[in-house]
């Protein structure tokens, strides 16, 4: 048994092609793959956004900015 | 691999296209350097990681279907033929071809060598919007330019087959305008959008400089992308190719190198003429802004921009006094549409990247006029109006207009521009005084110990 499908190298390589593993599930990686990016684009948007919330509710006084520029 | 020479060749051409990836990170390192350097130090860490992302993110999308695009357009489509399903099927994620492939060495390092470009493309648009836009947004527009727009601009102007290069005589032969003019127009559709720094401009609207908080970072980010930038160079070239496999017109049986229109160059005359232009624009750079290290060094890496679309046949001279004028467009285009249009391009990008691209596809029209533009029958020759309408394309239809539409959207859904007390305070403000208190925390238990 192999994932790859070469279980012995006595080949001639002339004849050897793709030898990555699963060969045929390309539709299935290419699909986590799609989900994962476009899942971390909206986890990312939605973590920066409360990250800015929390910031601006912790830090956005008017005098605790001016101290923040002050000490630039 | 049929034969030795076979072999020779393939694996020739796979180290070389390999070498040239290793080489262009260094012009990522260089944005990185040179884009920390010119933000403020309550901004550090996040313009670092702001550039820094685009990579896993346009990595993973030219992989999806960024080259899948170059393959599947060179005509358009609908200009001169259809989509090519063929082509683009060999090139697609699902492909045995993108895998390990015993039978297939050049597919995974030229997908690189692309990749690379891609980075290069958002990287120049990183640099002009720091300090104010949330990265969520900038890493979204940074896959629309990097796996999108500059990709579609490469199908049709940087590829033999391109739809431009048939119809119109286009040469960007080191990318003048498929990556420096796209980019460039694409940072200022995002600028125009997306408003300047606050405290930038004066009320009555004059400009005021924010310095980079380390001129030095600058000007050696910027040395390091000169040197990234040779890599950027040989990979524009096939190393070596014979006349059958072109298929062209050219006869006998001299080998060559060769841009990627199949026309014939040497990897002489390009390193001869990426050290002269790159002296023209340091030279003039130096002269116009007195001095100035940040403009000098922006005006070597203009005046290679703007010879770029020609320097597979400039003499040297011709590429020293066009990367000259290049250097010059730039500074002046630079502080003219800051003035006029109060656009804050926080380090240049639009004028050294996007103006000088627009000006070498220009100037390539008039100097290498009646030139051969293909080594294929029926494809027109290098001429300016060709060249003038490429650029036009190049910086407004697939730069300036993809980036403004985006950035409209992303600001019509509140996602682009940070809030306004995150701006004063600065990006980092939180992980700063986080900091501080573990510091202050670490101190007070080492002077228990006293």
């Amino acid at each position: 048994m192999t994932t790859t499908g070469i279980d012995s190298w006595a080949v001639d390589l002339a004849d050897v092609g793709a030898i990555y593993p699963f060969q045929g599930t390309e539709w299935l990686w290419l699909i986590i793959g799609l989900v994962a990016w476009i899942g971390w684009h909206v986890w990312c948007i939605n973590w920066e956004k409360s990250y800015q919330e929390d910031k601006v509710r912790e830090y956005g006084s008017k005098k605790k900015i001016e101290e923040a520029l002050n000490d630039d | 691999m049929g034969s030795n020479l076979d072999a020779m060749t393939t694996v020739f051409t796979e180290f070389y296209y390999w070498l040239t990836v290793a080489l262009m990170f260094l012009i990522h390192v260089g944005f990185c350097m040179y884009e920390v350097g010119a933000s403020r130090r309550r901004n550090h860490m996040h313009t670092l990681m702001k550039n820094s992302m685009l990579i896993p993110l346009v990595t993973i999308t030219f992989f999806f279907f960024g080259w899948w695009i170059y393959w599947a357009f060179p005509n358009g489509p609908f200009i001169t033929g259809g989509i090519l399903w063929d082509d683009a099927a060999a090139n697609s994620p699902l492909s045995p071809t993108m895998g390990t492939n015993l039978s297939d060495r050049i597919t995974g390092v030229f997908w690189a060598a692309f990749l690379l470009f891609s980075w290069t493309a958002a990287s120049i648009v990183s640099g002009s919007v720091i300090e104010r836009i949330n990265s969520g947004a900038f890493w979204i527009l940074a896959v629309v330019i990097g796996s999108g727009a500059w990709i579609i601009d490469a199908a049709w102007g940087w590829h033999y087959g391109g739809w431009m290069v048939q119809l119109l005589g286009y040469h960007d032969a080191y990318a003048s305008g498929v990556i420096h003019g796209i980019a460039g127009g694409f940072a200022l559709g995002v600028l125009v959008v997306l408003g300047p720094r606050i405290g930038k401009f004066a009320a009555d609207g004059t400009p005021r400089d924010i310095r980079p908080h380390n001129p030095w970072l600058v000007c050696i980010g910027l040395f390091l992308i000169y040197t990234g930038f040779w890599g950027f160079y040989v990979a524009c070239n096939v190393p070596l190719i014979d006349p059958a496999g072109i298929g062209g017109q050219i006869t006998g049986e001299t080998w060559t190198a060769t841009t990627i229109y199949l026309t014939p160059t040497t990897l002489g005359a390009i390193t001869v003429n990426f050290l002269m232009s790159l002296s023209g624009g340091m030279l003039a750079a130096f002269m116009v802004s007195k001095g100035d290290a940040f403009w000098t060094y922006s005006g070597g890496l203009a005046g290679i921009i703007t010879a770029s679309a020609g320097n597979d046949l400039y003499h040297p001279i011709q590429a020293m006094v066009i990367g000259m004028i290049g250097a010059w467009i730039a500074y002046k285009m630079h502080y003219y549409v800051e003035r006029k249009f109060k656009i804050d391009d926080a380090v240049g990008a639009v004028a050294v990247h996007g103006y000088a691209g627009f000006a070498g596809l220009v100037i390539a029209g008039f100097v290498l006029w009646g030139h051969p533009s293909s080594p294929y029958e029926g494809y027109a020759s290098i001429n300016p109006l060709g060249q003038f309408v490429g650029a036009i394309i190049m910086f407004f239809v697939l730069g300036f207009l993809p980036g403004w539409i985006v950035a409209k959207i992303l600001h019509a859904f509140g996602l682009l521009r940070i809030p306004k007390p995150v701006e004063l305070l600065g990006l980092d403000f939180r992980t700063v005084q986080e900091q501080r208190a573990a510091d202050s925390e670490v101190r007070e238990a080492q002077k228990s110990q006293i």
